[in-house]
């Protein structure tokens, strides 16, 4: 589904990525792990097609194509998303109608007909539904004013609406408490099927406890130095990167 | 220029999609001002002496006073000799129906997206179309005329309710006003006038589309609109102009007039021509609005200024009953080489009298915006309260915005809250949207109208969608 082939990053001058490699196929559930300063929240904005980023090699495949041309909203289309680490506020613009513009935006780029209304509230009440959110919630001004297990709850509802075929979390634990994070793990363990792909960015194993992964790397000075099931991330857990880096 | 100036640049660059000329048969009188005109205007129109001499005392003034140069906004003044000052299309006949109406007209309109068979079929709406300075349809008179509501050019109010014309025109904004204003007493050919009775809400939204159509014939507009005694009105005007070469005067003047304990909701979305990428051509809007409230009487202003070259306009409310209400909403948008100076002035002079300003200023390529406001509490309004909220969203770097509030307070007892921010549509925003699979254009739009959703809920719901459709429009290169 995913394939990254020596991905070369810089931004403003600096390498933040440097020849990384990773490839997935459907129905599997990565976890990205590593230190701060690794080039983790790089490597998911660089899938996604931030364009800040200078790509200075390398190519990412999804589903056999080269996207490494398209725009982040073509990259959206074909099923790639992103829960952002630090979603944006958009005063006035409600829940509501920003995943109806999302959802037919995207139905309009297959050449689909906008969602009938009542699909798209029934939809919407049934995800609100899985990630136990207040009704109230899809009235309210896109993550504004919304406490850190908001936003992220409302990164993983969009998910669940968007159904794309590859989801990169990054960081969607950072911020939320014990319950909140069960929610959201649990709503997305309910996403996850044979026919779509998660990627987990995390700095702790405290997630992994809740979305088992079937791989765990280690990304340490923008390269991927360690792959491992879900005992890597135990034992990272237990020795910090430390050794990692020594080994590196 | 980093990446994201220039997709800024490249979907705030938008061609005027409104921009057509309608062949029309019309009736122009000679460019030039000057006594001799006004009495032709006069004559064609068929007006009462008073009237003529009111015109005349108006031009006369006039003669003695300058164009004002305060507000925040270059142009070269536009030489009023050139100007042709009576325009109309030719009547055949006596319009009855929509049937009648000129069918190159009512294309105009389908391009506009304002059918009007389906404007009446689906709201309700009775519409008044002024082209060119003349009515040429009327419609939904007689629903109104049982209620007592009296709906129609201000020329045919002259005709048929001149004690009501005579009482008001130039009470609230008197012909000497100021320099537009005096220009507009001396030659206005037509406008709309309207008066609901005593006790009456009226059932429908009342609104007319105004459009310029000859080349070089400045439009004065001319409205006055009463509500008697605990009356309600709300009021639509939207305007749309085609695409000249030369600048075209536009200086109307509305006057408004609740009494005691009535209600009046003014609604507008004004979309003429702002002049090319290169900033030629555009309207020169020079407007005077204003409306004063009896006791316990709300005047309510809204306002979706996207259009004009440069724009000069400031509807405001005389708070003179005790306990009376004003309101200000406004969007205005500036791109490309736009100027606007707008803004609104709350008068407080009853007791316990209230107003609200809520501005939203939007500027993008190389326009200039600017909110300016006034709020003035006179020595007897004891309690009077104020609320205003300037926000203004910058869209690249090489845009401005200005804000100039004025408060003046006579009264110790006045309470005055003012509030303003500056915000720029993030990179960040606009990545989140893509992300989500929007496009940057309707990211933008997206982004905007969530920003002015203040202001565009108070539009009544037909005219809010169009509001949106409009502002989108104005910012967005492929929406359409």
């Amino acid at each position: 589904m995913l394939k990254i082939k020596d991905l070369s990053v810089e931004i403003e001058g600096n390498k933040i990525l440097k020849g990384l490699n990773l490839e997935m196929n459907k129905g599997e559930v990565h976890a990205i792990m590593g230190p701060n300063g690794a080039g983790k929240s790089t490597l998911s904005a660089v899938i996604a097609g931030r364009e800040e980023y200078e790509v200075t090699g390398g190519t990412i495949e999804f589903e056999g194509k080269d996207i490494m041309d398209m725009a982040p909203e073509e990259r959206a289309h074909l099923g790639i998303f992103l829960s952002f680490q630090y979603p944006v506020e958009i005063p006035g613009v409600s829940v509501t109608n920003f995943i109806k513009t999302a959802i037919n935006e995207s139905r309009k780029a297959t050449d689909l007909d906008p969602m009938p209304a009542k699909d798209l509230l029934k939809k919407m009440r049934d995800k609100q539904e899985l990630l136990e959110m207040d009704k109230t919630f899809m009235s309210r001004s896109i993550n504004e004013g919304f406490s850190g297990g908001e936003k992220k709850r409302n990164e993983i509802f969009q998910m669940a609406m968007l159904e794309p075929k590859l989801a990169i979390l990054d960081e969607t634990d950072s911020g939320l408490d014990i319950d909140a994070l069960r929610i959201v793990a649990n709503g997305v363990n309910k996403l996850k099927g044979k026919d779509n792909a998660i990627v987990v960015i995390t700095h702790y194993q405290r997630l992994l406890d809740h979305i088992v992964p079937d791989f765990v790397h280690v990304l340490h000075e923008g390269k991927i130095v360690k792959s491992g099931t879900k005992a890597l991330a135990l034992e990272l857990e237990e020795k910090g990167y430390d050794w990692i880096k020594q080994g590196a | 220029m980093t990446e994201e100036d220039k997709i800024l640049q490249e979907v705030t660059t938008t061609d005027y999609k409104y921009g057509f000329v309608t062949d029309i048969d019309s009736d122009t009188i000679k460019k030039g001002l000057n006594e001799d005109v006004i009495r032709l205007i006069s004559m064609k129109k068929n007006e009462p002496d008073w009237l003529l001499e009111w015109r005349l005392d108006a031009f006369r003034k006039f003669q003695k006073m300058t164009e004002p140069e305060w507000a925040n906004v270059t142009y070269d003044k536009p030489d009023l000799q050139s100007i042709s000052y009576y325009s109309a299309p030719k009547p055949k006949k006596t319009l009855e129906s929509l049937d009648e109406v000129d069918p190159e007209l009512l294309k105009t309109f389908e391009k506009l997206g304002i059918s009007l068979e389906e404007q009446k079929r689906l709201t309700g709406v009775a519409v008044d179309i002024v082209v060119d300075s003349v009515s040429v349809a009327t419609s939904f008179k007689e629903k109104l005329g049982e209620l007592g509501i009296i709906f129609c050019s201000i020329s045919e109010a002259i005709q048929k309710h001149p004690e009501l014309v005579k009482k008001y025109i130039g009470s609230v904004v008197p012909k000497t006003d100021n320099f537009y204003a005096a220009l507009n007493s001396a030659v206005f050919t037509d406008g709309s006038f309207c008066y609901i009775p005593k006790g009456t809400r009226c059932p429908m939204e009342l609104s007319t589309y105004f459009r310029i159509n000859q080349a070089g014939t400045g439009q004065f507009e001319r409205t006055l609109l009463i509500a008697d005694e605990g009356s309600y009105v709300s009021y639509l005007e939207g305007c749309t102009a085609p695409s000249r070469d030369e600048n075209q005067l536009h200086a109307a003047v509305v006057e408004l007039i609740a009494l005691d304990d009535a209600e009046i909701k003014y609604s507008t979305v004004q979309n003429w021509y702002p002049g090319n990428k290169e900033g030629k051509g555009g309207v020169f809007n020079f407007v005077t609005k204003r409306g004063i409230c009896h006791k316990s009487a709300k005047i309510s202003w809204t306002q979706v200024e996207t259009g004009s070259a440069v724009t000069w306009k400031y509807p405001s409310c005389i708070l003179k009953g005790d306990n009376s209400i004003g309101e200000f909403f406004s969007v205005a948008v500036t791109n490309n080489y736009q100027q606007a100076d707008t803004g609104t002035k709350m008068i407080h002079v009853g007791k316990n009298t209230k107003s609200t300003i809520i501005s939203k200023g939007i500027s993008a390529g190389k326009s200039n915006g600017n909110y300016r406001g006034l709020v003035k509490i006179m020595k007897g309004a004891e309690n009077a309260r104020n609320f205003s909220q300037c926000d203004s969203l910058l869209m690249g770097d090489q845009c401005g915005s200005h804000t100039f509030p004025y408060i003046e307070v006579k009264n110790k007892s006045a309470r005055i809250e003012h509030e303003a921010t500056t915000s720029k549509i993030g990179e960040d925003q606009l990545f989140y949207c893509n992300q989500r699979g929007i496009g940057t254009d309707e990211a933008i739009g997206l982004i905007v109208n969530g920003y002015c959703k203040d202001v565009l809920n108070q539009l009544p719901m037909e005219f809010a969608v169009e509001a949106q459709k409009l502002l989108s429009l104005s910012l967005e290169g492929s929406v359409g």
